[in-house]
């Protein structure tokens, strides 16, 4: 029965894909993105990825819109028709297609055991997550822990993201300065989005801390609470105005949160190497090793929330910011 | 059995689709809004074609469960590396929608050919 629900949502997800690109109006376009992300966060809850499925959620179908949407008001939202012949590209692009479906084939099919890539460290990573960290979400382990290197990589690609979009919004626009609007902006006219929205801020907000703290046992995690932070925070901003939120976040505080994140996870892997371990290995953490591992889980999961969640509000508030000058 | 050797290649099927969507959408299409959407439905049909490869048949999510013997897990490595690929997906999208809107200030257009044409 699943997988004739499965069948469905992929069914709908290339339909989705189709009407984004077919659409010329780019507001519509963000909204089937948003929808398109949700389609597929309940494929990856089908295919078992608990933990991608709610990053995808919460990134993808929240954040992104948001981002998209923000750039739309600067950039305008209608995208003039093609002129030239579609037939190059879409010649180009069904040849590729039957390629890669020919290819398929080859795949080990959904699910088969025996597949490559199920043989390789997989196995190991699942069997020594009790002995070596003892915690039950084994995504957590190989995160943060076995693979480690890889999210310290990571939140340094966001860390490094976020200052680029802050050097390159941050100039000032040519011509003169604008007035900035005297009254906030924000939804505040509208009754129900203020009410509903501000029941929802405070729970929103609990979520993700719960979704960071639980981490080690369900699915969840500092990427996913980053994200979650942030859309509570995003909703604050567009319920109040971007100056109240400011107020209740301010600036500094988020770039703290950037570059306190991704030192914090930098500083465990320094304080390893002191205590006499390699870089990142939380083991000689503690007296007893396995404690040692889960302290340095939790902390670098604390850098990885700070970081993204610092990152994506910062990004959010130099694309808004934008908008108040001409 | 029989059902989920259909949705094995269906799954792939989709990705294919999906990528090339998104592929035509970067190379045909000429506002640049439009090709950065394209790119990030490209990503996605990837991050589908690593989660589609992680699932094992009669599996459940990695989390282990105390007292509850020989259960089988999925594969926890394309997870991972997919989750943190989403999260930097998010961060390198909004640097190329940054420069979109500095190249619209600038140019007062994103259309690509208008763009080439003003050079």
């Amino acid at each position: 029965m699943i997988y004739v629900f499965a069948l469905f949502l992929l069914t709908l997800l290339v339909i989705t894909a189709v009407a984004i690109v077919r659409t010329t109006n780019l507001f519509v376009a963000v909204m089937l993105t948003s929808i398109f992300s949700l389609l597929m966060a309940a494929n990856f809850f089908i295919l078992d990825a608990a933990d991608v499925a709610l990053t995808e959620a919460a990134v993808g179908a929240g954040v992104t819109t948001v981002i998209f949407l923000s750039a739309l008001a600067l950039a305008g939202d209608v995208e003039q028709p093609r002129l030239g012949s579609r037939l190059l590209p879409l010649g180009t692009v069904g040849v590729l297609a039957v390629l890669i479906i020919y290819a398929t084939f080859d795949k080990p099919r959904l699910g088969d055991p025996d597949a490559p890539v199920h043989q390789h460290v997989a196995p190991w990573y699942l069997e020594k997550t009790p002995e070596y960290m003892d915690i039950p979400n084994v995504v957590t382990a190989v995160l943060s822990s076995f693979r480690g290197y890889d999210t310290l990589g990571e939140v340094f690609v966001v860390f490094a993201a976020c200052i680029g979009v802050l050097f390159i919004l941050g100039v000032r626009p040519p011509g003169p300065a604008a007035e900035l609007p005297a009254e906030p902006s924000g939804l505040r006219h509208h009754l129900i989005p203020q009410v509903v929205g501000r029941l929802l801020v405070p729970f929103i907000v609990l979520f993700g801390l719960y979704v960071q703290f639980h981490g080690e046992y369900g699915p969840g995690g500092g990427f996913q609470a980053g994200a979650i932070i942030a859309t509570g925070v995003i909703l604050y901003a567009l319920l109040e105005g971007e100056a109240e939120a400011l107020r209740a976040v301010p600036r500094s505080v988020l770039l703290g949160l950037v570059v306190g994140g991704a030192l914090l996870f930098g500083a465990v892997g320094v304080v390893c190497m002191l205590m006499g371990g390699a870089f990142l290995d939380y083991s000689v953490l503690a007296a007893d090793p396995v404690f040692g591992q889960q302290m340095g889980i939790i902390v670098i999961e604390a850098g990885v929330g700070m970081a993204v969640c610092g990152a994506l509000l910062s990004i959010f508030h130099a694309f808004a910011a934008r908008e108040g000058r001409p | 059995m029989k059902l989920l050797d259909l949705l094995g290649y269906y799954n792939y099927w989709v990705f294919a689709v999906v990528l090339m969507v998104g592929l035509y959408a970067v190379i045909s299409k000429n506002n640049l809004i439009k090709k950065l959407i394209g790119l990030s439905i490209f990503q996605s049909a990837v991050f589908l074609l690593y989660i589609t490869m992680d699932k094992v048949e009669g599996g459940t999510a990695p989390i282990i469960q105390a007292g509850v013997e020989n259960q089988i897990f999925s594969n926890p490595l394309p997870q991972v590396l997919i989750l943190t690929a989403i999260v930097v997906g998010v961060s390198t999208l909004a640097l190329g929608l940054a420069i979109v809107v500095r190249i619209r200030e600038a140019y007062g257009t994103i259309e690509e050919h208008e763009i080439l044409g003003a050079d």
